[in-house]
């Protein structure tokens, strides 16, 4: 029975939210409080759910066992089942991390559609301004998971070990339980409307986050969750490249994108406590009564700020770099030339990780703090367009003079360098204080940032997905479907948010449902646009699906590409090689005479023969 | 969460996956990186004492306790690196009662942290300033040690058999280690909460 372990799960998870809302209140009536009390109860139950959810789904079977002596079960690795279930494939792992977050993404986008149709004309249109408020803040969380788990949970998974030349992770039960915790992420979200919904966008500054509705709780629980879905797969990562290289896989030989993956788990593993313990704080100032953000006090909400920010700037490079990444691999392979620059290329990867740590209080240019802040962090924040441009230098030179081919993949990369520059070059503009003090919480914001992470990142993962399609599900994609997707969506999401820095200039502020009545035009101009760009979706969905059931079956290497995951079939087996490769060379000697990056042994060779040859 | 990074005897399909690799290395890393982590999410609910209260420390603060508190988690370390060193050398009885010490310094310390808040409850409760941060920052680490203890409770069991010896440690020094970055966390909290000023 394919769902049992999915209706296990669920029944462990009721359970254990029984027996942590019940303790809770037995607890309270012991020392004397009024027993019930929603927030208290719903956390602690909660709590104790998540405990039972990862335990019923698989955590007991694959793992507890061991804690009492006695031997754990193998989990299933074939069949469509191992898809719904703890499965310690790295493989599996990956897929099931790309459907759920594309799934996500398509709901998250149906929502920026519901605020575009509130925002298409002044006054109210089809919601009070307490739905669009909740309707904003999950738009803005939902993208933002599916930001940072999108490549870090599925691409990193199914493909780093495969460039590595590794069978699997470092710690294949670790990587199963990240995933695992997203599920419950997602319920608690968009479970937010009924409590009350939330309306602090996906920032939750308090004190508005300690004093609204319940629903807040929830979006609070979920993001610390998700938190820690983050940090575990960081270490995971950072494990697996370190210790788990094939022989010869030097680091100078890594290709580009494992690189990118290792700069973004470093950030992952150490920033996002920082806002793990932002979010608790808001919690317990809900929950336990303390007063962190209680001003009476001696609370002090910009200390949220800080805390919040210190992982919330890394984080967008837990975004971007990544897909600096996926964008200089699809570059070299369809221009069919080395990575021009490829150290420097590594050098400033791991530069924006260091900066990214000392840029966060950018975003607090108009909160309030001192300003002898505001000189140092503006510097700081403009040093980052060195090694940024530094990548961006590698793609044009990777390109320049090369026999370009103009694949789906290959549009998605060149469309990602074009809308990058304009992230990068508006950024400029926030990152000074004296423009930024007019142009902070308008729709300017929003344009830059959607031109970094969608413009920049979402088309880079799209180009992975279809550039990795074959590896992953064994079949051809429609490319003459996947042109036209990426020409429609290329073109229209530039006319939505090309707009949007002008309805910005004009002073649109954003996160709010209504505006003064010269901005109509505007406003109704990027809302038909943002439909256009909807749209455009459907081609996307349609073509993946279908060919992912029904397309032509896929050779091993169809874009003739040399590194390593290349080299297996399509999809690969469990153990993702017939033998260990050995590294000889650089992943990309394309028309290099005599490069080669690594042997394989053929399939069916024994280990002994290939330690001789 | 605390239990990421140490699991006990790997499963076939590790063995299997890394055939020339130190499954021992790769587990260490696993740690040491878990520790990384752990320890900035420590040094940012440091610094919010600092950042709220500046080195203001109410004259209630009870200094003896602190100073108790602090001498039977150091004590704790001392009794859980005999354990580490008893189960690597395969001396079994070593092993059980190094870790049955630990695990009783450890609930002493509970012990005491319940008598703190006892304590605090009536000078500085959790929702004034001081009291805000004193409850976190003791009820975080105190989670800390609690996970802590279950994890010793769970390789005492498992040694209970003998089943620790020079090939075989990994679980009895990942969790001794984990202990280790627990106190060591503590020798931060104690002047943090009660020296400064």
């Amino acid at each position: 029975m394919a769902f049992l372990p999915l209706i296990k799960a669920v029944l462990f998870a009721a359970i254990g939210f029984a027996v942590g809302a019940g303790a809770t209140t037995g607890l309270r009536n012991l020392l004397g409080m009024e027993p019930w009390s929603t927030e208290p109860v719903v956390t602690m139950g909660y709590v104790f759910a998540l405990i039972g959810w990862l335990l019923g789904v698989g955590l007991w079977d694959a793992w507890a066992r061991e804690w009492f002596g006695k031997q754990p079960k193998e989990p299933l690795h074939e069949g469509w089942a191992r898809f719904l279930r703890f499965s310690t494939d790295h493989k599996v792992i990956g897929v099931q991390y790309l459907v759920t977050m594309v799934v996500i993404m398509l709901l998250a986008g149906a929502l920026s559609l519901l605020m575009r149709v509130e925002l298409a004309a002044p006054g109210q249109t089809i919601m009070g301004a307490s739905d669009f408020n909740t309707t904003m803040s999950l738009h803005g969380i939902m993208m933002i998971a599916v930001a940072v788990a999108t490549v870090m949970g599925g691409f990193a998974n199914f493909f780093v070990p495969l460039m590595i030349g590794a069978e699997d992770v470092a710690f294949p039960r670790i990587n199963a339980m990240s995933y695992w915790i997203v599920p419950p992420v997602a319920v608690l979200l968009l479970a937010t409307p009924l409590m009350g919904g939330f309306d602090t966008g996906w920032t939750a500054y308090p004190p508005l986050s300690v004093l609204n509705a319940s629903g807040q709780l929830l979006f609070l629980l979920a993001f610390l969750t998700f938190g820690v879905s983050s940090i575990l797969g960081g270490l995971n990562f950072l494990a697996t490249i370190i210790m788990l290289r094939a022989p010869g896989m030097s680091w100078g030989r890594l290709p580009i994108f494992v690189w990118s993956i290792f700069s973004a788990a470093l950030i992952s593993l150490t920033a996002t406590q920082s806002v793990a313990l932002g979010l608790l704080t808001v919690i317990l100032d809900r929950v336990a009564g303390t007063s962190f953000y209680n001003a009476a006090e001696g609370g002090n909400a910009l200390l949220y700020e800080h805390v919040f920010w210190f992982y919330s700037h890394p984080a967008v490079y837990i975004m971007i770099l990544p897909a600096f990444g996926i964008a200089l691999e699809m570059l070299t392979h369809f221009s069919r030339k080395p990575l021009f620059a490829y150290k420097w290329v590594v050098a400033s990867l791991l530069t924006v990780v260091g900066l990214s740590y000392i840029v966060w209080a950018h975003h607090l240019f108009t909160s309030g703090m001192g300003d002898y802040l505001h000189l140092p962090f503006m510097v700081t924040t403009e040093l980052i367009s060195i090694p940024t441009g530094m990548v961006f230098l590698s793609g044009l030179g990777t390109i320049w003079q090369g026999r370009l081919w103009l694949k789906t993949p290959m549009l998605f990369a060149l469309g990602f360098l074009m809308n990058f520059v304009i992230g990068g070059v508006t950024g400029i503009f926030l990152a000074d204080v004296p423009t930024d003090i007019n142009l902070q919480d308008t729709y300017f914001v929003v344009a830059h940032f959607h031109y970094t992470i969608m413009g920049g990142e979402i088309f880079a993962i799209l180009g992975a997905l279809y550039y990795w399609f074959p590896k992953m599900s064994g079949r051809s994609y429609n490319e003459a479907l996947g042109v036209v997707h990426f020409w429609w969506l290329f073109l229209s999401y530039n006319v939505t948010f090309i707009s949007m820095f002008w309805v910005g200039i004009l002073g649109m502020p954003r996160r709010v449902a209504d505006y003064p009545a010269n901005m109509a035009d505007a406003n109704l101009f990027v809302t038909v646009a943002s439909f256009v760009l909807g749209a455009s979706f459907l081609v996307f969905a349609g073509n993946l699906l279908y060919s992912w059931i029904k397309g032509p079956v896929a050779s091993a290497n169809p874009w003739k590409a040399r590194t390593l995951e290349w080299q297996t079939s399509s999809p690969p087996p469990l153990e993702n090689f017939p033998s260990e490769p050995t590294v000889v060379g650089s992943p990309y000697g394309y028309g290099v005479a005599g490069s080669v990056h690594a042997r394989l042994a053929p399939a069916g060779g024994s280990k002994e023969q290939d330690g001789q040859s | 969460m605390a239990f990421a990074a140490r699991a006990p005897a790997p499963s076939h399909r590790e063995e299997r996956a890394h055939p020339h690799k130190s499954r021992l290395g790769i587990n260490r890393l696993g740690l040491w990186l878990f520790l990384l982590s752990d320890s900035v999410f420590f040094g940012v609910l440091l610094s919010t004492r600092y950042y709220l209260q500046g080195v203001r420390t109410p004259e209630e603060v009870s200094q003896p306790l602190g100073l108790v508190l602090t001498s039977v988690l150091l004590l704790s370390s001392l009794t859980a690196y005999r354990a580490e060193t008893s189960a690597v050398h395969g001396n079994q009885a070593g092993f059980r009662r190094n870790t049955l010490f630990t695990i009783l310094l450890g609930a002493l310390f509970i012990v005491g942290v319940g008598v703190e808040w006892a304590l605090a409850f009536s000078h500085f409760p959790p929702d004034t300033g001081y009291g805000t941060v004193l409850f976190t920052t003791t009820g975080i680490h105190a989670f800390h040690v609690v996970t802590g203890l279950i994890a010793l409770a769970v390789v005492f069991r498992l040694g209970k058999d003998g089943r620790y010896s020079k090939g075989n440690f990994w679980p009895a020094e990942g969790v001794v280690k984990y202990w280790h970055f627990v106190d060591v966390a503590w020798v931060f909290i104690y002047p943090t909460l009660y020296l400064v000023g």
